[in-house]
This record gives C-alpha cells, structure tokens and sequence, in this order.
C-alpha cells in the first residue's frame, strides 16, 4: 500500500472519546490553564451519539467538576426517590428489603439521567472554556514516536481517515484524516477501547492483574402510560430469565417525561455457548411485573454496550510514556453499585491534574506517575478496593451465595475497611470461559410478539445505526476460517446469538455453512471483540460518525 | 458568479421517525438532526462549480433554529466561503413553511445578487418540494428542479432531469433557480482539517425581522399519524392454497 502523507497538528492534550471521562478531563484542563490546547476526538456522528449507560448518577465527579452544577442547568434534575430490588422467578418476585444493603449501595442523593444528553451538555462547557471536540471522527491509529533510549512512546492519534473501498485501497473521495500530536494522549474511548487494547498490549499493562471481566448490556428506552410511570423509581431484578444460564441483572429507571429506562446485563463469562443475551432480554419484558409496566407504551430507542466489570484486581496499570487511560477503557466501573459514571469524571479530572502540572514543569511525552498514585489513592481507588470480591464472589458461589457472601464482605468492607476474602481472583478471561456447545442443552428462546418484544433486525433500527457501505470491514478475522472450522463445530458459534446487533450469521451456500459479517448494523458495543471463545474477532473503528445514533440514551 | 445554497438541518436520515403520543408532530426531542441529504449535494455541487473556475464564491444560508449553524459548518468544511444563519424559530418543532424560506431567500437574493441558486429538490423531513419553486416564481427567475447533471455555459444552465421513463435536458437562462435531485453527485467528506477551518470562516446572524419577513405559519397542520404497521405475512403451502388466500382477500 501507499505510504499515506498527512498533516499534523500540535496539542497539548489529545483526548480520545467524548465520553464522562474524556469530557472531563478537557473540561479540568481548560479550568486549571486557559491557554492549555486541548482537543477532543469522537467517533459517533454527534457527543452522545454512542453513550450508551443505565443510568443512576452519582454525581460526585460533576460536582467536582463544577460545584455550582445544578445553576449551571445540567441535565441532572430527576433525583432519586425509591429504590427496589426484585428477584425474580418467571412467573413471580420477591422484593429484598432495603436494610440489609450496605450503605454504599443506596442511591439516596443520586440521579436518574441519560448520560448521552449529561456528554452533551459536558460537550457544550468544554467548547465554551475552549476545548475544540469534532465529533464524526474517529481515532483509528495511534503515531508511535521513540524515546533517547529506543523505547517507544505514545506521540498522537491519527483520526478522520475517510474514503478507503472495501479491499482497502484508495478511494475518489479519499481523506487522510490527520495526525494530531500531542505532550498526552488521553485514552477515554470506554469500555474495550480499540486503541486502548493495542497500548495495553504495547506496554503489557496488565501484566500481573487479574483478567478484565465484561457484561453485555442491552438497553431500550420506553414512553409509557404516565399513570404508570413514577419519576425517580429506581428497580434491580436478578433471577429469571437468566437463572443459571449467566450471572447479570436488570434495571428499570423511570426517568423524566413518562420514560423508562430498561435494560439487562448478562456477564460474559457464561459457559453455555447456547446462551443468547439478546432474547433473553426480550423475554424479560414480559415478566408480568414488567409487562404490566409497559404495556400501552411504545419502545423509542434499542441500544447495547458492554460494561466491565472486573474491578479494582483487573485494573491494568494506567499510565504509560505519553499517555493514560481514563475511566472504562481501563475499566473503572463499581459492580455491585453498577456504577462507573462518577469515576470516569473523577479519573479525567486526576489525569488532567496531572498532565496539567507536568505540563507546567515544561514536561512533555513521559508517564503521569502522578495520576496512577492519585486512582488508587483518592476517591477512585476507595470507591473500587472495598467492592473488590462481590464479583470474583458471584463467579464462584452463585447468586444467592454471592448475594450473602458479597453483601457480608461489603458490609465488612464498608464498615470496618477490610474484607475477610483478601482480594479474589476472577480466573478464566470470559472467552476462555465459553464451554463446548455439545455440553450444553439449547434454549429454547420465545418468539418475539412485536408488542413488548421485538426481533433483533426491527429493534437494530432503533439504534439508528449505519455504516457507509463501500469501506472495508470493520470488524476483522485474524483467521478467516475460524468461525466455520472452529467456532461452529465446538462453540454452534456463538457470535450468531450473542452479538445484540445480529451482526454475524452462518448461513448455508452451496451446502455448506459460511460466515456472514453484517457490519452495517454493528452498534459499537464491542461483545464480539470480547466473548469470541477462539478470540479471533479485532473491533477496529469503522468510519467517523457511522455506527449508532443514539437520542437520551 | 456568485451562488447562493439554502441549506436545512432535519430530522437525521437513520432516525427512525416516531409521531408524538398527541399526534401533534414528529418527535424532535432528542433526536440526532444533521443537514438534509439533498442540500450536501447542492453544496457540493456549487463547490464543484467554484473548483472548475465557473463560480468565484459559495454562500450557504440556513433559516431555522439556532442550532441550523451545525448545518453551515457542514457546508463551510464542505468548502462554501461563508454562511448566513436566519434564526426564525426557538423550537425545533416549529417548521418555517416553504413559503416563508422563499420570502426570506428571496430577500437574502437581494442582498447578495447571486447567479445561480442550487437548493435541494425537497427536505427529507416534510417532503414538500416546494422552495425552490416558489423562489423562482418571487424572483421571476428560471428554475430547473431535480437535476441530476449540471452544465453551465454562456449564461445558461443546462440540466439533465430524471423522468419516468428516461431523460430530460433543459436549459434555463442565468440567473436561475436549479434543484438537486439524488443522482447529481456524491457529496465529499466534510474532512478533519476542512472542519478545523471551517471554525474561522464568516457566518452572519440574522432574523427574519431584519428582513421585514413574516413566518408565521400558514398552514393548519392536522393530524400526524404513524404508518399502519405491516400485518404479518403467512406461509401458505401450495399454489392452490396460495390462489384459494388471494381469492378470499380479493385479489385474484
Ligand atoms: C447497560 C449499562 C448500564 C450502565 N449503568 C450505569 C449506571 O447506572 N450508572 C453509572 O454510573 N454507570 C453505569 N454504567 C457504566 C458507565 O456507562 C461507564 O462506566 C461509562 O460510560 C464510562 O465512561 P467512559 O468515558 O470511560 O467511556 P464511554 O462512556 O464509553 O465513552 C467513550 C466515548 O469514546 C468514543 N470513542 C471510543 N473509541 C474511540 C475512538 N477510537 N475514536 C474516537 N472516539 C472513540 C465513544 O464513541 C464514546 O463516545 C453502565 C454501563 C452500561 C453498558
Ligand atoms: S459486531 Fe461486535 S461490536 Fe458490533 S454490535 Fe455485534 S458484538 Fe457489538
């Protein structure tokens, strides 16, 4: 291929993703040093377009951000009122009182928002304090530079690279994007971040810790019936349908004008290959509880994206010459609050300190010890350490073990700030956790009724997502025959079912089964990049601003 | 030769459209809204028309909420020179009609005596395939709608059309109105450095008042309704049963 030549362009700070975390950083930034250069690179068409999150909102990293937050009309105003926790059995539930949840996991003085419209109005802060954001462009690679000594270096990104045909080569409308250089780059791209996984790798950084762990949530935002919906009800159900198929659980968040917020989260260390994430979240709904809820309303919007969850012993190390990794992209989400928001805010806020005062000691390109040393040791670190083993506890002991088990070694850990357990493994990565299909029994899955479930292609329409057609694949196989000589035989190959977008098929052509890559439909919650067992399948970012078009998600 | 491209920001091509509960409209809130897929080909097209040398500047000019100014960037990193933004409206509920746009273009004409003008055949949200036309009819200008090939010499416009059943050219004198149809061009990237220089080119705010423009609407909307939901197909086993099913819907 051609050698490509583009312009490049000087920052300071080079920040990718406009996400809680990215967005702050740039926001701290600009507070401490008007004159710092910062810029902002987001993939989706708009901020917001791929935020996808439940979300209850702790809103301690907003308010260090900005103390004054609510004059300054953030768009956090449904406070929380009731807090229920359900378990569920198909037909069924059974409330778990409030009392014998530790006091870290109340959501008293928390918010029910949409973190798309929360990025939004963070985008619009940070352009009036200076931060140029483009969003529509994504970051696809990252500029290498080498230190005195050989080593390498995190120098910039490349992003806005548009144009290329299918196969890869050059096509009439060809851009080159540029590459913007900067004293840091700020990985901030959440969840399973492309470029964040290759400095991961680059670096080794996580070397040592515990393998990152992942759930798959899938989201859809409902109007229904206002002498239904209760503003500010907060409700958790764990049970059925999953069961023992796969460890996860539901919320259903009534925020503002007679919308609900309903998703489910399945972790991505189920064995059973037959599993199918997508369906079950269909058949969720129509537990009579929630049925009843949202009949007569009329779903708005689907969405997915995975979540991590391996906590404080997966975290990998999160600076490196040139750069960090802010928030989700080294995986800073609390599992039992299913929280991750506020330490993504508090995580840009720490980098940005640190960049801000190297920067001023007239630094430039070397590690930020300093924002490593302020995770684990401020409010970040402590939000994390004393939830450590409700995971590793879950795996383990079950549901209801975990629940006991996990509860107790939180209330230690909240009271008295030590955990009877140590700190506890996860194991197994969760590819490595899917098991052989012939092992397991099939499920035998509801048919969607068009009414309060849907099939996966109709609801993908609600994710508003596309994909320029003529651009190669974004979703590459390291072995193209994988999935039929490997997957299929061993695994029914799972991408079929767990993929919530419908993006991978078997098919059958001429007799014999092919593997069908619909990328068009692809919504950028980076499953497939996760859970393929054979870990043959590299999310790779796709044109900037294809991909989901999400509204208040 | 100047020309002048109205653009819209609307309702995003890969939103799923959903009528308010009340029927009173499409529901705008929070929904994605970019420029309108016929006006990115207008805007290319007059760029395209300054790159061969045939046009020396490219006005873009928008009328809408405040917001539209997202739709002008767009064209500036598309390569316009410079922007006017008509703020007319708060809501983004509130559709400025035709008839109103025409008015204020033709004004915005007056000003800045353009010789040509190349607006989008329709806007994907309301479908009116109006403006252009009505513009004309203000100014007495020439108009040729839908084009999917432009020419431009000695002082006219020549404009393939696409019709049923095949093709139509026309050829309308300068100064005119043209409107855009699909197949006219591809519009390019608005790329990263464009976008970054785009920040710094002129854009003018206006309001229809500094016109003397009226855009109260004229017209009473009724009723906005989803469309019927498709009834669900059946699989039906053999020709007979398939002829015995039309006969007894109708058909055959
Ligand atoms: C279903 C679900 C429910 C959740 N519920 C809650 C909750 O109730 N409360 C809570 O606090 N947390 C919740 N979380 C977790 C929370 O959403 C995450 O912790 C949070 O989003 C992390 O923020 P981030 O800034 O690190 O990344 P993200 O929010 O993922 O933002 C990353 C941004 O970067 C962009 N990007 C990525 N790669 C690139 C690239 N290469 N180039 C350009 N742009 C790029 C993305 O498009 C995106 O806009 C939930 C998560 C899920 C999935
Ligand atoms: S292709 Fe991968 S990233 Fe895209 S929606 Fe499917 S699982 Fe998610």
């Amino acid at each position: 291929m051609t050698e490509i030549t583009r312009e490049a362009m000087d920052y300071d700070v080079v920040i990718v993703g406009a996400g809680p975390s990215g967005l702050s950083a740039a926001i701290r930034l600009k507070q401490i040093d008007p004159a710092l250069e910062v810029v902002v690179l987001e993939k989706g068409s708009e901020v917001g377009a791929h935020i996808l999150s439940g979300a209850v909102l702790d809103p301690v990293g907003l308010a260090t951000l900005f103390p004054d937050w609510k004059d300054k009309g953030a768009p956090v105003t449904t406070e929380v009122k009731e807090d229920n926790f359900y378990m569920l059995s198909a037909s069924g539930k059974v409330r778990i009182p409030n009392w014998p949840m530790p006091k870290l996991m109340s959501n008293h003085g928390n918010y029910i928002v949409s973190m798309g419209n929360v990025c939004r109005w963070l985008a619009e802060q940070a352009e009036e304090l200076g931060v140029e954001i483009f969003p529509g462009m994504a970051a696809s690679q990252i500029v290498w530079d080498t230190n005195e000594d050989g080593s390498p270096r995190v120098a910039g990104v490349v992003a806005g690279e548009f144009g290329r045909e299918p196969d890869g080569s050059i096509g009439a409308n060809y851009e080159p994007g540029l590459e913007l250089r900067g004293k840091y780059v700020f990985f901030g791209e959440g969840v399973r971040g492309s470029l964040s996984k290759e400095v991961i790798a680059k670096f080794d950084l996580s070397a040592g810790k515990e393998p990152q762990k992942f759930g798959l949530g899938m989201k859809e935002i409902w109007e229904i019936d206002p002498a239904k919906h209760r503003e500010g009800t907060v409700s958790h159900t764990m049970g059925w349908p999953l069961g023992k198929n796969a460890g996860g659980g539901s919320f259903i968040y009534h925020a503002e004008n007679n919308q609900v917020f309903i998703g489910l989260v399945t972790h991505l260390n189920y064995e059973n290959p037959h599993v199918f994430p997508y369906m079950e979240f269909q058949r969720l709904k129509h537990h009579p509880m929630i049925a009843d809820l949202l009949e007569g309303g009329k779903r708005v919007a689907y969405g997915a994206r995975a979540i991590s969850e391996g906590g404080y012993q997966s975290l990998p190390k999160l600076s490196f010459p040139g750069g960090v990794l802010l928030g989700c992209s080294a995986g800073m989400v609390n599992v039992p609050r299913i929280k991750g928001n506020h330490n993504a805010m508090l995580s840009g806020i720490a980098a940005a300190e640190a960049a801000a005062g190297a920067i001023a000691a007239e630094r430039a390109g070397d590690e930020l010890t300093a924002y490593e040393t302020a995770i684990h040791e401020g409010p970040v670190g402590k939000d994390l350490k004393p939830v450590r083993n409700v995971k590793p506890l879950w795996a383990k002991l079950g549901l209801m073990g975990s629940l006991a088990f996990g509860g107790l070694d939180m209330w230690t850990n909240s009271l008295f700030g030590f955990s009877f357990f140590g700190t506890l493994k996860h194991g197994k990565s969760d590819a490595e956790a899917t098991g052989p299909a012939d092992k397991f029994e099939p499920i035998d899955y509801p048919k969607p009724d068009g009414v309060l479930s849907f099939d996966r292609l109709t609801n993908v329409a609600f994710a508003a997502t596309n994909h320029e057609e003529s651009q190669p694949c974004h979703l590459k196989l390291a072995q193209a025959d994988v999935p039929i000589s490997v997957n299929l035989p061993k695994f029914d190959e799972p991408a079929q079912r767990y993929c919530p977008a419908g993006v991978y098929e078997v098919v059958e052509k001429d007799g014999k089964p092919e593997f069908v890559i619909n990328f068009q439909n692809c919504v950028h919650c980076k499953t497939c990049d996760i859970k393929d067992p054979s870990q043959n399948i590299t999310w790779t970012t796709p044109q900037g601003a294809d991909g989901p078009n999400y509204p208040n998600m | 030769m100047k020309i002048l491209v109205p653009v819209k920001r609307v309702i995003d091509y890969n939103v799923k459209v959903r009528v308010k509960s009340d029927g009173s409209g499409v529901d705008l809130a929070n929904v994605k809204m970019s420029m309108n897929p016929f006006d990115e080909i207008a805007v290319e097209e007059a760029v395209r028309l300054k790159e061969k040398g045939i046009a020396t500047e490219v006005v873009a000019v928008s009328i809408g909420v405040a917001k539209s100014e997202d739709a002008l960037r767009t064209a500036l990193a598309m390569g316009a020179d410079r922007a006017i933004l008509i703020t007319a409206a708060d809501d983004v509920h509130t559709d400025i009609e035709p008839l109103a746009v025409a008015k204020l273009l033709d004004k915005v004409v007056e000003v800045e005596e353009p010789g040509l003008v190349i607006a989008g055949k329709q806007a994907i949200d309301n479908d009116m395939n109006a403006t252009g036309q009505m513009l004309a009819a203000l100014l007495g200008w020439g108009q040729a709608t839908s084009a999917s090939a432009l020419e431009i010499a000695d002082g006219t416009a020549r404009v393939t059309r696409e019709v049923d059943g095949g093709l139509q050219v026309v050829e309308v004198k300068l100064p005119a109105i043209v409107t855009c149809d699909l197949r006219l061009n591809e519009p390019r990237y608005a790329s990263l450095p464009n976008i970054m220089k785009a920040k710094k080119k002129p854009l003018e705010k206006m309001t229809p008042a500094d016109y003397g423009v009226d855009v109260t609407p004229r017209l009473e909307l009724v009723k906005t309704d989803e469309p019927a939901a498709r009834a669900a197909g059946q699989i039906v086993g053999s020709v007979d049963e398939l002829i015995s099913k039309l006969k007894e819907a109708g058909v055959a």
